[in-house]
């Protein structure tokens, strides 16, 4: 499943913070974007993910359109996103926050759980089983019931990675998973995310941690002052004069 | 005196009704109703209405329940597009004007004259094994409505709400829609207290539009408060500790005989906001409420 931006234009006010951007990302592929501070990167992410609604352009999964859905819609298409700063469910526990995500549950609904009570026991059952399984991959099961605002930052991004897989999504954009992470848990989170990419899920990362995000990605794009400005292997982008210029100031 | 505390106790359960309403809504899901009293108003009017035209009670009091929920919809629906603040003023504002129509609907509701002579539950019962029957009718709706919020607060429903409650655009960005269940939790909510209304409505027999005022909104929001939001327990033990405080400090007189009468009721609401101060400061998370919690 391949997901495609094309065109996409986006002004704050008088602002044009995304100008007739367009990016094609491949089925099950590991793609970065990175930029340098108000270069639009998240502001991109919104408009992908539907939290924000481009002036113009198109965002397309598997070549239907996608871009007048609502951003739950899009979710349950299979394109889930998580957030820069993680938004964790905090007085839930890290097991429950794994557990809310699940899609299609009988017991969220009041009929359902008052009368099918067998139904709801029978998927919590399964949801559990499931939600036990991703903490297992994600290395989070010795915190699993603990409340998820008392995790550390690291924990909170692989959190919201889990969260992202209960919906089993066929792809998921990162916002900056590497941001406020201690260096040990970044390989860490790194190595969870090739894991999850060899299972075919494909990944769209923004990030700032360059060196981090160069060893994780064969493919770059460089987004500055909301234009696509270089993309492609990841030693040639950052060989760019463009891209020296903008994002690296000359000094890398 | 032990007619006095069954009436008490009738009056706190009715309390109860109110105040897990507000644990549902606010506790766990964060919605800020500031205008309870209205779904309450609503209730008593409906079933006082129903019984005077002729209705059994218990259609009345079913009708209350319904009749609350109506506006729990759209009220729902505006919260969509709302903060939290300003979700607190419409409910507010739509407290008030349910509190206007039956001051002005007069050949409805007779306006501030009220609605004297409406049914007591088993009125056929001689007046203290009446007042028995009222509680325990009460106490068992009451048990049922704590009963169903808990099992609700347990469930995977009540997890997503808990969610929504800690953040409301992971929820979304998770693929499920928090305004539906924004709306099915206002209409639970909503459901307690026309049911709350009713009860009121033929325990004290006569209502006019002056006893629903947003105090009475306030109060529940006190008792859950008082008691812990997040906790079902805390609206139980809140409600009763706000009951004894309201009734307590009527024998306040006794001991400051300098203060007249209509001084002391004023005096009474600054002593019930002393000790909610006093509360919040000691204990944040209310009497029934973890450390950490809200």
């Amino acid at each position: 499943m391949s997901l495609e931006i094309l065109n996409i234009t986006k002004n704050f006010g008088g602002m044009r913070v995304l100008d007739d951007v367009s990016l094609s990302v491949p089925t099950g592929s590991l793609f970065g974007l990175i930029g340098p501070n108000g270069a639009g990167k998240s502001t991109l992410f919104a408009a992908i993910s539907g939290f924000q609604k481009q002036e113009t352009g198109e965002v397309r999964l598997d070549g239907k359109r996608i871009d007048a859905l609502s951003p739950q819609a899009r979710a349950r298409a299979g394109l889930v996103r998580t957030f820069q700063v993680p938004r964790e469910f905090g007085h839930l526990t890290v097991r429950e926050n794994l557990c809310a995500a699940a899609p299609n549950q009988t017991g969220e609904s009041l009929l359902g759980l008052f009368f099918r009570p067998a139904r709801v026991a029978r998927e919590e059952a399964e949801i559990a089983a499931e939600a036990a399984e991703i903490m297992q991959r994600l290395r989070l099961t010795q915190v699993a019931d603990q409340p998820a605002r008392l995790l550390s930052g690291g924990q909170k991004k692989l959190l919201e990675l889990g969260r992202a897989l209960m919906l089993e999504p066929r792809f998921i954009l990162l916002d900056e998973p590497f941001a406020g992470v201690n260096p040990v848990l970044i390989e860490e989170i790194a190595d969870r995310i090739r894991d999850l990419n060899a299972t075919g899920i494909g990944f769209l990362i923004i990030e700032h941690d360059l060196e981090a995000l160069t060893r994780l990605t064969p493919y770059l794009a460089v987004l500055d002052r909301g234009r696509i400005i270089a993309e492609g292997a990841p030693d040639a982008v950052l060989a760019d004069a463009q891209v020296r210029e903008a994002y690296l100031g000359g000094t890398v | 005196m032990s007619a006095y505390l069954v009436a008490i106790t009738i009056l706190t359960l009715i309390y109860v009704l109110l105040a897990l309403g507000l644990t549902l809504q606010f506790g766990l899901t964060g919605l800020i109703n500031f205008g309870h009293v209205g779904f309450f108003a609503i209730g008593a009017y409906t079933s006082a209405l129903l019984t005077l035209n002729g209705w059994p009670v218990a259609v009345g009091i079913l009708a209350a329940a319904m009749a609350a929920m109506l506006p729990a919809l759209p009220i729902g629906y505006i919260s969509l597009r709302l903060r939290d603040d300003y979700f607190a003023i419409v409910t507010l504002a739509f407290s008030e004007v349910v509190r206007i129509v039956v001051t002005n609907a007069r050949d409805w509701t007779a306006g501030t004259q009220g609605l004297p002579g409406i049914a007591r539950l088993y009125a056929s019962l001689s007046g203290a094994a009446s007042e028995w029957a009222v509680l325990g009718t009460i106490l068992a709706v009451t048990l049922l409505a704590v009963w169903m919020i808990t099992r609700i607060a347990r469930s995977p429903f009540g997890r997503l709400i808990q969610a929504i409650r800690d953040n409301e655009v992971a929820v979304k960005a998770l693929g499920k829609d928090p305004a539906w269940f924004k709306i099915q939790v206002l209409a639970v909510g909503a459901a307690l207290a026309g049911i709350a209304g009713a009860f009121y409505a033929h325990y004290i027999t006569y209502i006019v539009p002056d006893q629903f005022v947003p105090l009475v909104t306030f109060y529940a929001w006190m008792a859950i408060t008082l008691g812990g939001a997040s906790r079902i327990s805390g609206a139980v033990v809140g409600s009763a500790i706000l009951m004894v405080l309201l009734e307590g400090s009527r024998f306040l007189h006794d001991f400051l005989p300098m203060i007249s009468d209509s001084a002391m009721a004023s005096v009474r609401i600054g002593v019930v906001g002393l000790l909610l101060i006093v509360c919040i400061i000691w204990r944040p998370q209310g009497l029934m409420g973890e450390r950490g919690e809200r």
